[in-house]
């Protein structure tokens, strides 16, 4: 890591362990909300990103998360109960995900999630004696630690923000190690990598299953956050809010979801905050930036950095080039 | 058995509808490997864009040829020109991601633009009922039927009969050869987006009395199309009819023997069973991987 990288990550520590006690509450609220999505996001910038699957069905997972944690909870069991059931139900569900996954790519991929998340998102809607149905369900309360109640905005954040300090850095750990590799080499070639002998077929399951389990976990702190759940966030709409989110802030690059969620969450619910009249026009703006980042910046918002570079170096060295070329003019010159 | 065989024709007269949609995915996706998640969003447009017409007291049949004309240039041309072209370098999940853009844009600019309420929209076919052998038909469902396959056959026989929808085929089986035997591929495909955006307004046509002009309308339809079009088979646009009728069908006899509630589900089930079973689709030739 570079001087300026560390700075940087210290910077960054720094406003978000000390910006939230000075602001309001909706302010404390949209920094969770923000923490929350990095979280969902990170997982399918696994699946997407690093692993080069498909997924517009993330939202079906983050939505399970919640479910799950929102209907133990009404059957009387603890919060701290609901969080691994809730990881290991939607890993499961990612593996069941992932089936398809090895039998189609691309676009068919993306259309076999979408119909996926399309069938949970009924579901939700549909059985009302298990999910409430439209009128959703509410009360879900936040947990508590060590005696100490969640219940405030603020000690919730540092919760929420402790979690996804350790989900960042099992995604770190993970993306560092061996399997982290064979993500990649999944992606770049799947063929070349079958043949290196990596077992493409689990490589597929598992980045769909550890993405799912990322946004269960996500969604549970989603249920919590907001007390009230229904289908709507976990529609499909919201899945490809996601995969965007993953693309505009670098599919691929570890920091890019922190910018994602910032530009598709954050951003959006700032504006109709501060600027009512311009609420309305946020996601038209939002989708046009994507088209436009699609021509000029495809590799995502964490790829301009090394666009710059490679820019820089570029024009370096083609001034090197005439440099030399005018050098050898002169020489040239002096030997006639 | 009557309820049945009412039930079937009216999922015909749907599916026809899907099957339009379906067809010019199936279109651009041979002919320019584009896959247009937009393409609901391409039937929402010209349904606003006739009301509007309308509105200022151009009749139906006038309002659908300028519309029809304006879609091409707009959803045919400038898109071609703006979107896919650029990014055709890339790869098809680029232009995926752009049309989804695309199709945010489009759908949210209508709503905070214009209305985001549902819109009434005459329809073409008077709206009475007889009985052929104790079966009710609706004059609606039989005109969007005729109406559908007409357009879709006479897509089909444009294909396989005419100099130029021949040679656009050439140019969707093998670009590079297509070119050395003199056939100009920019126009042809550009051909090729002209007649996805002129099916995209007869789709408006006929679906926009059913499901009434709104931002989302589009939504629904889209994902109907993808799926009917991949059940069909992707490289095959016989197959893109074939889809939409099974798919509109389909859906019909779920909504009344299984649940209404869960009529959404009964494509994407279709569409799964497909790709586990068949992944090129009924009408579908296999296509092999490459390193």
């Amino acid at each position: 890591m570079s001087k300026k990288q560390i700075l940087f990550g210290l910077a960054f520590g720094a406003v978000v362990l000390c910006l939230p006690p000075f602001l309001k509450n909706y302010g404390v609220y949209m920094f969770t909300t923000w923490l929350i999505y990095v979280i969902a996001t990170m997982g399918l910038n696994l699946t997407v990103g690093y692993a080069g699957q498909k997924s517009l069905g993330h939202a079906a997972f983050f939505g399970i998360g919640a479910y799950t944690v929102a209907i133990l909870m009404k059957a009387g069991f603890s919060w701290w109960l609901g969080l691994p059931a809730a990881i290991a139900l939607c890993f499961v569900l990612g593996v069941v995900l992932g089936f398809p996954a090895l039998r189609v790519q691309t676009i068919y991929l993306a259309f076999a999630t979408l119909g996926f998340n399309t069938a949970v998102w009924l579901v939700m809607r549909n059985e009302e004696w298990l999910t409430g149905g439209t009128f959703g369900l509410n009360g879900i309360a936040r947990p508590e630690i060590f005696g100490y109640s969640l219940k405030d905005g603020l000690p919730y954040y540092y919760f929420v923000l402790a979690i996804a300090a350790i989900a960042m850095g099992l995604m770190w750990g993970l993306l560092r190690s061996p399997w982290g590799k064979a993500f990649q080499a999944l992606r770049d070639n799947p063929i070349r990598a079958e043949s290196l002998g990596i077992d493409t077929r689990n490589y597929t399951l598992l980045s769909f299953a550890i993405g799912a389990a990322y946004a269960g976990i996500a969604g549970v702190l989603f249920a919590s956050l907001v007390d009230f759940i229904e289908p709507a966030p976990f529609a499909v709409g919201a899945s490809i809010m996601m995969y965007l989110m993953v693309v505009v802030g670098g599919s691929g690059y570890f920091l890019g979801p922190l910018i994602g969620a910032l530009v598709g969450m954050v951003v959006p619910d700032w504006i109709r905050d501060v600027f009512p009249i311009l609420s309305n026009w946020y996601l038209p703006l939002f989708g046009g930036t994507v088209v436009l980042m699609m021509i000029w910046l495809p590799d995502g918002l964490m790829s301009l950095p090394d666009r710059i570079r490679a820019k820089r170096e570029s024009k370096l060295a083609s001034a090197k080039r005439a440099d030399a070329k005018s050098e050898m003019a002169a020489v040239m010159g002096e030997q006639k | 058995m009557t309820d049945f065989l009412q039930l079937v024709f009216s999922g015909f007269a749907t599916g026809s509808i899907y099957a339009l949609a379906a067809l010019g995915f199936t279109l651009l996706w041979q002919a320019a490997g584009t896959i247009n998640f937009a393409q609901g969003e391409f039937v929402m447009l010209p349904a606003f864009m006739m009301l509007a017409l309308l509105s200022y007291g151009a009749p139906l049949p006038v309002a659908f040829a300028l519309t029809a004309l304006i879609s091409t240039v707009v959803l045919g041309w400038a898109f071609k020109k703006s979107v896919v072209d650029p990014l055709f370098k890339y790869g098809m999940m680029q232009i995926v991601v752009a049309s989804i853009g695309l199709s945010i844009v489009m759908k949210n600019a209508m709503r905070a633009g214009y209305s985001a309420e549902a819109h009434p929209f005459p329809s073409l076919f008077s709206d009475s009922l007889f009985n052929v052998a104790g079966v009710t038909i609706s004059t609606g469902d039989v005109g969007t039927l005729v109406c559908a396959l007409l357009v879709v056959f006479a897509t089909q026989a444009f294909l396989a009969k005419t100099v130029t929808g021949r040679a656009m085929q050439a140019v969707a089986q093998n670009t590079e050869s297509a070119a050395v035997l003199g056939i100009n591929v920019p126009k042809m495909i550009f051909y090729t987006f002209a007649i996805n955006a002129v099916l995209a307004c007869v789709a408006a046509i006929l679906v926009t009395p059913v499901y009434l002009a709104k931002f989302d309308m589009g939504d629904s339809l889209g994902t109907k199309a993808f799926f009917a079009a991949i059940i069909g088979g992707f490289n095959n646009s016989r197959g893109a009819l074939l889809g939409g009728l099974i798919v509109g069908v389909s859906e019909n006899l779920a909504a009344a023997y299984i649940s209404p509630a869960y009529k959404d589900a009964v494509a994407l089930v279709v569409f799964m069973v497909v790709i586990l079973f068949r992944p090129q689709g009924l009408l579908g030739k296999r296509e092999e991987r490459k390193v």
